[in-house]
């Protein structure tokens, strides 16, 4: 159930490219056509399926507070967070690296297909953004992470999909001059994007979802969050 | 401008506008989108890039005769990293909130296509005080855009600027308000950004009539 749970929200709810806009850049630059999309799609799927539980055993064994006891009781305060950057885009470059090695030895027709787009992919924000997710959302265990990867990895390729279908319909539309290619494809993927919002609903029956949405709860949220700031800086002071 | 030759002030001024990085070279765009519902979050975020391209582009001019092209992408990666931790740590001790709103994207300037694609396409190529004008150039452009996403989507969103409220009290009913005039929550959703860049995109080219596709 949690599985299941995890994975349509990663999917729909939480969208890689309408909810929080990662992998913006290959999304628009490679979504002109959909036999490329669909390469670079699986490419990600790929690619995250792998880097995300390989950088949550990074997370939970060496790079959190307390994660280093298993070395020994004198490790058990150490705190490495601060690092998790540099670790996890270092995971995901000789990752990238070594499936395209592994591919091309083993698979030269997957190779083909998806070999072009690998290099692309380290600097794919959707790649780093799916760590940091990770991370950030505290996601428990190995197989949950691997869901998590695979699943946001499957939402982004069904973005690209779908914009690379219709990108390849919009070129017999009479579009304004001005708005032709990359403004017209902003303007789509926002309406896609809204479309993609009322599946805020499906897990919770709309319940959970809906403090978000309120206009005024967010306001009052952010004036206190600017209080406190000023108090911050005062005391920093 | 005496500091600066002509050629020198158009590495600045080129990126503003007619080769801006996000409006035309399509770079950066996963952060610029996310976080720009507020204008503060903009104004940090920029600055952020500023700071990491500028500094970024410099180191990586300094040692572009002694990188290996074969693992360029790595150590570029790694000086970029090692900056964004810089970053993400002065952000923590001195704007603890704020870092908390900006949460992974600190983050994913690492992966920002701007940067990767200035230190490709110019650092490596040019000396590092063409290199550094060219990042604070990139970045200025790319803060631009922020800036005017993030003034309408919190003007129009919540009715305030940098959280100080200019449009009247949407309780009491004053300023504005009192005319009937509402809050579009909608701004804050994040597919508004989208469209206001799409929007963005449609006034520039329309201005400039060279930078049409077909």
């Amino acid at each position: 159930m949690e599985h299941l749970e995890l994975f349509f929200k990663s999917i729909f709810i939480d969208n890689m490219v309408f909810a929080v806009f990662l992998g913006m850049c290959s999304y628009l630059a490679v979504s002109k056509k959909v036999a490329t999309a669909v390469g670079l799609g699986a490419a990600v799927i790929f690619v995250l399926a792998i880097t995300v539980p390989l950088n949550w055993l990074l997370d939970q064994y060496i790079l959190q507070p307390g994660a280093l006891s298993w070395l020994g009781a004198e490790y058990a305060d150490y705190d490495l967070s601060f690092l998790s950057f540099i670790m996890f885009i270092a995971t995901i470059a000789t990752m990238v690296q070594l499936v395209e090695i592994v591919v091309e030895k083993f698979s030269p027709s997957l190779y083909n297909s998806l070999g072009i787009f690998l290099p692309l992919i380290a600097v794919n924000c959707a790649i780093l953004g799916g760590s940091l997710f990770m991370q950030s959302r505290e996601i428990e265990t190995l197989g949950l992470a691997f869901n998590y990867g695979v699943s946001s990895g499957i939402g982004w390729f069904l973005a690209i999909l779908a914009i690379a279908a219709i990108r390849e319909k919009i070129r017999y539309s009479n579009v304004p001059a001005p708005l032709r290619g990359l403004g017209i494809t902003f303007i789509i993927t926002g309406l896609m994007g809204i479309g993609f919002l009322s599946f805020g609903g499906m897990l919770t029956g709309g319940d959970e979802e809906a403090p978000k949405k309120e206009k005024t709860v967010k306001v009052d949220t952010k004036t206190v969050d600017t209080k406190e700031l000023a108090n911050n800086t005062k005391i920093v002071e | 401008m005496g500091l600066l030759s002509k050629k020198d002030a158009k590495l600045i001024t080129d990126p503003l506008a007619d080769n801006n990085p996000i409006t035309i070279q399509v770079l950066g765009i996963c952060s610029a989108l996310a976080i720009t519902a507020e204008l503060k979050a903009s104004l940090v975020m920029g600055i952020a890039v500023m700071f990491v391209l500028g500094i970024g582009n410099v180191v990586i001019s300094l040692m572009r005769n002694i990188i290996p092209s074969k693992i360029r992408i790595i150590v570029q990666l790694i000086v970029v990293a090692a900056l964004v931790i810089i970053v993400d740590q002065v952000l923590k001790a001195f704007a603890y909130e704020l870092s908390k709103t900006l949460s992974v994207f600190v983050g994913l300037i690492i992966t920002n296509c701007i940067i990767m694609g200035r230190f490709e396409a110019f650092a490596l190529a040019n000396k590092p005080w063409r290199s550094f004008l060219d990042g604070i150039g990139n970045s200025l452009g790319y803060a631009v855009i922020l800036i005017i996403v993030g003034f309408f989507r919190e003007l129009l969103g919540s009715g305030t600027l940098f959280g100080i409220p200019v449009l009247g009290d949407p309780i009491e009913k004053t300023g504005v308000y009192s005319l009937g005039y509402e809050n579009n929550g909608f701004m804050l959703m994040p597919p508004m950004a989208l469209i206001i860049v799409g929007l963005i995109i449609w006034v520039q080219r329309s201005r400039n009539k060279a930078l049409i596709e077909d």
